[in-house]
């Protein structure tokens, strides 16, 4: 009973005196659109709103109509929040699944400038210029004029707007997990299952979206388990399941997606329902399940009826009216018309009356039903209309009246005068859909069934069993005896021995599940021209624009959602889909099975970016990779660059030294003294076996049989299409292992496509690969007084020419520290590429720079390397080359062999093109102006002053200027560049300065004979 | 409207009658009730002059510059489902044409000069909308890349403008440019020509066309196997009987490599899922298209108000529309990073689609050794915005029977030749 009795369902206290599982102990206050009310822990923001008398939330995407709410549940269309405050708003959350908690903030939204009084609501006025897709059909003229039509078209699409402050202050976490079962859903079945694989022993995980376990058993009063109230069986069994160490209990926990082999994603919503986040808490933690066999007990979606207004706030899902009744304990209205297609609603009905609503009557579509749940209304003097039907909610922000009329149930024309019904609640069922949304994600496919008229899973394509009222079965004893065996035989499945739990003595109303098949709208208006009656309630399709586009030639159904956008709203048609194939299907004279569904896609309902992204943000979206000699580097100011994953020391600026300035410092000393680069970066592979010269010896172009143990050779990789893909210097350790360098950025992909070689084509070949990158750090040491540090640093071996030539290593010590010394040169210089195990290598650069200092060593970052090897005219993968250059192209044809028989790469570059004279070439460029330097990326063209498109003939990969030639040099990729030698190209700018003119050159600026690489 | 495309005849001069302001008040008047059909359902005739096989956006352009260039209106397209409905409709419908190539420039600004006036061409607004596309770059090394794709976008005459991150930010204010991130905004640079389209409206807008230059297009249609006489095409089999023609042109992304089986061509395609997803609708944020390599991700705001996510490719091969969860996953984290805002919105819906891929990630417009026999695939992740100039030309080659200028470069034999148009270099995930 009512504690007050006003009669205004705008307004007043709607809370039933007593009853729902609301805590009456623990009043709470929250905010909707500014305002304060009142309501209780157990709470969701629909039923507290709806129990102050509140039910318009919110108004409708495209006619801004007055908007309600429609259900209790995860369906919801048209109560979307904006919930929350500063940084932590959330938009478009559905009223029906907020818990209540304390000083909550809530607002509506798609309103202005209020609620109540919404401008936007003049598209209802033209509402008949705007059927479906009508955007389509204008908006052309003039063409110039879009962007300014579809700005406001912007503004007035989209739902609610996100938070201001865009700083995320909360926490996600993610959690992976092996189950044998996983049960998805704890209602009635839901449950039974998990009895059932619990008792077996198997690990169960039994995950439910609401904020207690039971589902729509907590809806009803008219039940009984056991000779007891419902509640009192599902807590028995609850506790049963938490007292498991094997089942894992899930709340607030929605399973949204069902992939390949079983595997599932989840969201918990941890502390969405505190309002404030504990500290030590994430809101969310994404749980990614891998389970033996599932249990789909997901349940049903109520159909809303097709009626004219059956958007008005007021007019309800019967069974989410009865769900406020028996759950949170508030009346939805005072006097209220049922109107159904099935027997359910009387069980609605009954609860009105019982909760002591002035129940004006029972609009029943069926001719004649005479079931018990028909006789007992009767017997309680209930009125009720058989053969009727509602044509039309009349009301303005709330139904005030329905318009009612007897009808012929077998075509829905309307075959007696309308009368009026005043109410201000409409509880309507237009029977019950199966939540088959995971089944057909995991491409389980569906049957029609025909005579409870909806689609039931047939084949699965996982190891799944949809369970209950998910899998068709309506009556609550059987569904609970199918949830029962479900779970014995998924236990089973997985290796346990399962057996059914005993399903409860099951005392409710006996009910028919047959609807009534009328999809088509009761009207007494001219086609198209009648109030509108919705199908989805939230993207406002109606059933005239279903019509309208079967009309216009667009069939399959899949055509009618996206001309409509009827199923596309956020509920992705939870409510809406099978009524608009009803309506389909008799639009075509067809069936619905035969006009097929539109595909389940992820997530089942909305998933937040945030939990899906989890921890893998800010410094832990990639990982980062530095050197043992990184912390030195920072202490002696350098700046850092990318590389892949590496961060690299740049250059090292020196007190008011620009980038310039230092970088042509280091270049300078790297020359004329010494220079200490951190090459360690480099990729390493180990390579051993008996097989693995020969492995070499196919996957470079040049010949490795050969190479004596202790030397050194440079290598070049190519793809399979004879591009170059990587290159680096290979050292012969041992008679069967080598030491593969790799560039910095290709590491990972040169063993990837190893392995791949390896395992897919050459599997007989006796060979090991394991990547070694982070087991030593490198110092390279290079300039003419490179040999003078390395003896003074005591080297243990010599380092004579003879003894120690160019291209060969030795293990020694070095500093006393145990190193391997590869005499290898990227800067054309004498240089040593000083191998230490990873956790000496700050020890030994130290050695190195104190052993320097007198020399005037300086250390030099990856931007002097790359001036230094540009003057030698050695590439660089990845700037030189962009996977469409051949060794040929680079002037490497001296790498290439010819006498092998194969290597990876060969045949594809005996290819026609690969010898056209108009490739593009590598060649070097000087500038006409000594100090202009050309952007890198800059295009050659021979007449800077011809039209676009202009004729280009390749572009520049690296520039500099060089202080050790004193002019600017570059290396560029020229089509036909080897035979242009001496000629004059011109780079157009495209920050409108003059173009450079540049003289094509060979690419070995410094030192072209290599007199330096001994010193 | 560009010079020197050969548009033909626009406008509807079938005689359906057109849509405008007008009409939608002139049908409101009546309820809607007479609208008339936007395309038949016809039954397919014994015999055509060409048939096109694949209802989607490439297929139906095809079929609609076969009839309204060249004349060819005796024409049929056979789709085996509804049309539109493979990666015409499932795409993030982004159009650009700032690509490095001078052969891939020129068929992409070829499309994107057909987008500009192509609602008007087919009195379908497919909204169409040049709201600008930004491609991020987050090391030096991208940089380098960005300069050089500049500099040859621009020498190809297409726009192409370099922005700094404070630029970045003032046009994009939801962008987060903070240099202390893991892969900080380094700079970008815009083609303002660039947008999007609706995807959907694409394939109808054709269709409809098509249809009033009386292209029969039949749905629920498989082709099931090529008839073949003398080396020379002559006609399918279908799930609706035996289509007699001269001229065949396929284009049926995903399975172009099923359908080559079927006349023993073997086509160096793979096949993968592609995937793609959206948030729910929120008030309008985002104005412009930002696409990232470094992060591997794309971001656009529908008109709807959904944010429209993408990414590359998942690695393994596969014919189901659907992919794995890691590719989403990473895809989301990196636009929460890049757009801190996305943290407290949800996914609304996610789905897949199947590319074919080429080696060199390039297109095949060719001729086949079969003769009356033609392909038009391998557009990977980068179709939709092809699809204007990827029907102008192929349906240019299959009536003349010899490519053009812009198609030329697309012939099959280029795996042979070696004459690749390697757009995986600077290509990345950037489609």
């Amino acid at each position: 009973m009512f504690k007050s009795s006003s009669k205004n369902h705008s307004g007043g206290d709607m809370r039933l005196a007593s009853g729902g599982r609301i805590n009456r102990d623990k009043p709470l206050q929250f905010t909707f659109d500014g305002k304060t009310y009142g309501g209780y822990e157990g709470d969701t923001l629909a039923s507290a709103l709806i129990a102050n008398g509140v039910h318009l939330v919110g108004r409708s995407f495209k006619y801004h109509r007055p908007r309600g709410i429609m259900t209790a549940g995860s369906e919801e269309p048209n109560a979307l929040i904006r919930l929350g405050e500063g940084a932590k708003i959330e938009p478009n959350i559905r009223a029906t699944q907020i818990e209540l908690y304390p000083n909550l903030k809530s607002e509506s939204q798609n309103r202005w400038p209020s609620l109540n009084f919404d401008l936007g609501a003049v598209n209802s006025v033209v509402a008949r210029m705007l059927p479906a897709a009508f955007y389509y059909k204008t908006f052309m003229w003039p063409a110039s004029m879009w962007m300014t039509y579809e700005h406001f078209i912007r503004k007035a699409a989209g739902l609610g707007k996100a938070a201001t402050d865009h700083n995320d202050p909360d926490r996600y976490e993610k959690t992976n997990a092996h189950t044998d079962v996983l049960v998805v859903g704890g209602g009635a079945s839901g449950l039974m299952a998990a009895l059932s694989a619990g008792r077996a022993g198997a690990r169960v995980i039994l995950a439910d979206e609401q904020n207690e376990f039971g589902g729509w058993l907590l809806s009803e009063s008219d039940t009984t388990l056991d000779g007891h109230a419902a509640d009192r069986w599902i807590a028995d069994a609850v506790a049963e399941l938490e007292a498991m160490d094997n089942v894992t209990m899930l709340k607030r926990t929605t399973v949204f997606g069902y992939m390949d082999h079983n595997y599932l994603t989840m969201m918990e919503r941890v502390t969405d329902h505190l309002g404030e986040t504990p500290k030590h808490m994430p809101r969310q933690k994404m749980w990614k399940i891998r389970a033996k066999h599932v249990v789909l007990a997901q349940g049903t979606h109520e159909r809303p009826l097709v009626f004219g207004g059956n958007d008005r706030p007021g007019v309800m899902l019967s069974s989410a009216v009865r769900s406020y009744i028996t759950r949170y304990g508030v009346a939805p209205g005072r006097r209220a018309v049922v109107v159904t297609n099935n027997d359910d609603a009387y069980r609605t009905a009954l609860a009105l009356v019982d909760a002591g609503v002035y129940l004006r009557a029972i609009i029943d579509m069926r001719p004649a039903p005479a079931t018990p749940l028909v006789s007992e209304a009767m017997r309680r003097g209930i009125n009720v209309y058989t053969s009727h039907a509602l044509v039309d909610a009349e009301g303005t922000r709330h139904v005030g009246r329905a318009k009612v009329a007897r009808i012929n149930p077998k075509d829905g024309s309307i075959t007696g005068d309308a009368f009026y019904l005043d109410c201000d609640l409409v509880a309507m069922s237009a029977g019950f859909t199966p939540i088959v949304n995971l089944h057909s994600q995991a491409r389980g496919k569906l049957d029609w069934d025909d005579q409870q008229l909806c689609f039931r899973p047939s084949t699965y394509h996982e190891a799944a069993q949809c369970v209950g009222a998910s899998n068709g079965i309506f009556d609550l004893g059987d569904a609970m005896a199918d949830g029962a065996k479900a779970g014995a035989a998924a236990a089973t499945a997985a290796g346990f021995k399962g057996s059914d739990a005993k399903a409860p003595q099951v005392d409710a109303p006996v009910q028919d599940y047959r609807p009534l098949a009328l999809w088509k709208v009761v009207s007494d208006a001219n086609p198209g021209a009648g109030p509108k009656a919705f199908i989805d309630f939230q993207n406002d399709v109606t059933a005239s624009d279903i019509k309208l586009a079967v009309r216009e030639g667009y069939h399959s159904v899949e055509h009618v959602k996206r001309y409509t956008t009827n199923g596309m709203a956020t509920d992705q048609g939870k409510t809406s889909n099978i009524n608009a194939l009803g309506i389909i299907a008799d639009q075509l004279d067809d069936k619905i099975p035969n006009v097929g569904t539109t595909t389940f896609r992820m997530p089942y309902t909305p998933a937040s970016f945030g939990g899906i992204a989890g921890r893998e943000i800010k410094g832990l979206f990639d990982p980062i990779r530095g050197t043992r000699m990184d912390q030195w580097h920072h202490d002696h100011g350098a700046t850092f660059e990318h590389v892949g994953q590496w961060m690299r020391a740049w250059y090292y600026p020196q007190s008011g030294e620009s980038m310039d300035d230092a970088v042509q410092r280091e270049v300078k000393a790297a020359r004329t003294t010494a220079g200490l680069l951190d090459a360690s970066t480099l990729g390493k592979i180990d390579i051993r076996g008996k097989d693995a010269a020969e492995f070499l010896n196919r996957v470079y172009t040049n010949a490795w049989l050969k190479l004596p143990v202790g030397r050194c050779r440079y290598g070049l990789m190519l793809k399979d299409d004879g591009m170059v893909m990587d290159d680096g210097v290979t050292s012969r350790l041992g008679e069967n292992h080598f030491h593969m360098t790799t560039t910095t950025g290709g590491a990972a992909g040169v063993l990837d496509w190893l392995e791949e070689w390896h395992q897919t084509e050459w599997p007989e070949l006796e060979v090991y690969m394991t990547s070694v990158t982070e087991q030593w750090s490198v110092s390279t040491l290079s300039g003419p007084n490179a040999k003078k540090i390395m003896n003074k640093l005591g080297c243990s071996v010599p380092l004579d020419d003879e003894n120690f030539p160019f291209m060969s290593f030795k293990d020694a010590t070095l500093a006393g520290l145990p190193v391997r010394i590869f005499r290898i040169s990227f800067t054309g210089e004498l240089s040593y590429e000083i191998n230490t195990p990873a956790r000496l290598g700050l020890a030994l650069w130290k050695n190195i720079m104190a052993a320097g200092e007198e020399f005037g060593i300086t250390p030099y970052g990856t931007e002097a390397m790359h001036v230094l090897r540009a003057e030698k005219g050695f590439i660089i993968v990845g700037q030189e080359t962009d996977g469409s250059v051949t060794p040929q192209d680079l002037g490497m044809d001296w790498i290439v062999s010819k006498k092998k028989d194969d290597y990876i790469g060969k045949r594809a570059l005996e290819r026609a093109s690969m010898s056209l004279d108009n490739r593009k070439q590598l060649v070097g460029l000087v500038t006409e102006n000594p100090k202009d330097i050309i952007p890198e990326g800059a295009h050659a063209v021979l007449d800077p002053n011809q039209p676009m498109p202009m004729e280009m003939l390749g572009q520049v990969t690296s520039s500099y200027y060089s202080p050790n030639l004193g002019k600017s040099i570059a290396m560029a990729l020229l089509k036909g560049g080897h035979k242009m030698m001496g000629e004059t190209v011109y780079f157009p700018m495209i920050d409108g300065q003059p173009p450079i003119k540049a003289t094509i050159t060979d690419t070995a600026f410094y030192d072209p004979k290599g007199e330096k690489i001994n010193g | 409207m560009a010079q020197g495309i050969d548009r033909g005849r626009t406008g509807l001069p079938g005689g359906k009658p057109k849509y405008s302001i007008f009409s939608l008040a002139r049908n409101a008047a009546s309820y809607h009730q007479d609208w008339q059909r936007a395309w038949r359902a016809p039954e397919p005739k014994k015999e055509y002059d060409a048939i096109i096989i694949g209802g989607g956006g490439h297929g139906l352009a095809t079929a609609y510059y076969l009839a309204s260039v060249h004349g060819m209106t005796n024409i049929a397209v056979v789709e085996k489902s509804w049309l539109g409905g493979g990666n015409t409709g499932r795409n993030t419908t982004i159009i650009r044409s700032n690509y490095m190539w001078d052969e891939s420039a020129a068929i992409y600004d070829h499309a994107l000069k057909l987008w500009e006036g192509l609602t008007q061409d087919l009195n379908f607004n497919l909204m169409f909308s040049q709201r600008g596309v930004l491609t991020i770059a987050h090391s030096w090394g991208e940089l380098r890349e960005m300069s050089r794709r500049v500099h040859a976008i621009r020498l190809n005459g297409i726009d192409s403008d370099v922005l700094t991150p404070e630029e970045i930010k003032a046009k994009v204010p939801l962008i987060n440019i903070d240099q202390s991130i893991r892969y900080p905004v380094m700079g970008g640079f815009l083609q303002k020509r660039g947008g999007t389209a609706r995807h959907d409206a694409v394939a109808w807008g054709y269709a409809r066309a098509a249809d009033d230059l009386g292209v029969d297009i039949i749905q629920n249609c498989e082709v099931t196997g090529m008839i073949r006489k003398g080396g020379a095409i002559a006609g399918v089999e279908t799930t609706r009987g035996t289509i007699k023609a001269k001229k065949v042109g396929v284009v049926v992304a995903g399975h172009c490599s099923v359908l080559g089986e079927m006349a023993d061509i073997r086509l160096p395609i793979a096949s993968r899922p592609l995937q793609a997803l959206v948030s729910e609708p929120i008030k309008p944020e985002l104005d412009t298209v930002i696409m990232s390599n470094a992060v591997h991700m794309y971001i656009s705001q529908s008109d709807k108000g959904e944010m429209v996510l993408g990414a590359g490719v998942d690695k393994y091969n596969s014919y189901a529309q659907r992919g794995s969860f890691p590719v989403p996953e990473h895809m989301i984290a990196a636009a929460v990073e890049l757009f801190p805002i996305l943290s407290r919105l949800r996914m609304l819906r996610h789905w897949g689609g199947i590319v074919d891929t080429c080696p060199d990630a390039s297109p095949i417009i060719s001729k086949t050794d079969v003769k009356g026999l033609y392909f038009n695939c391998g557009w990977g992740t980068g179709g939709f915005k092809a699809t204007p100039g990827s029907g102008h030309v192929f349906a240019d080659l299959i009536a003349n029977d010899r490519p053009n200028k812009i198609a030329a470069p697309y012939a099959l034999d280029r795996f042979q030749t070696g004459l690749l148009i390697d757009e995986h270099g600077a290509a990345g995930v950037a489609h």
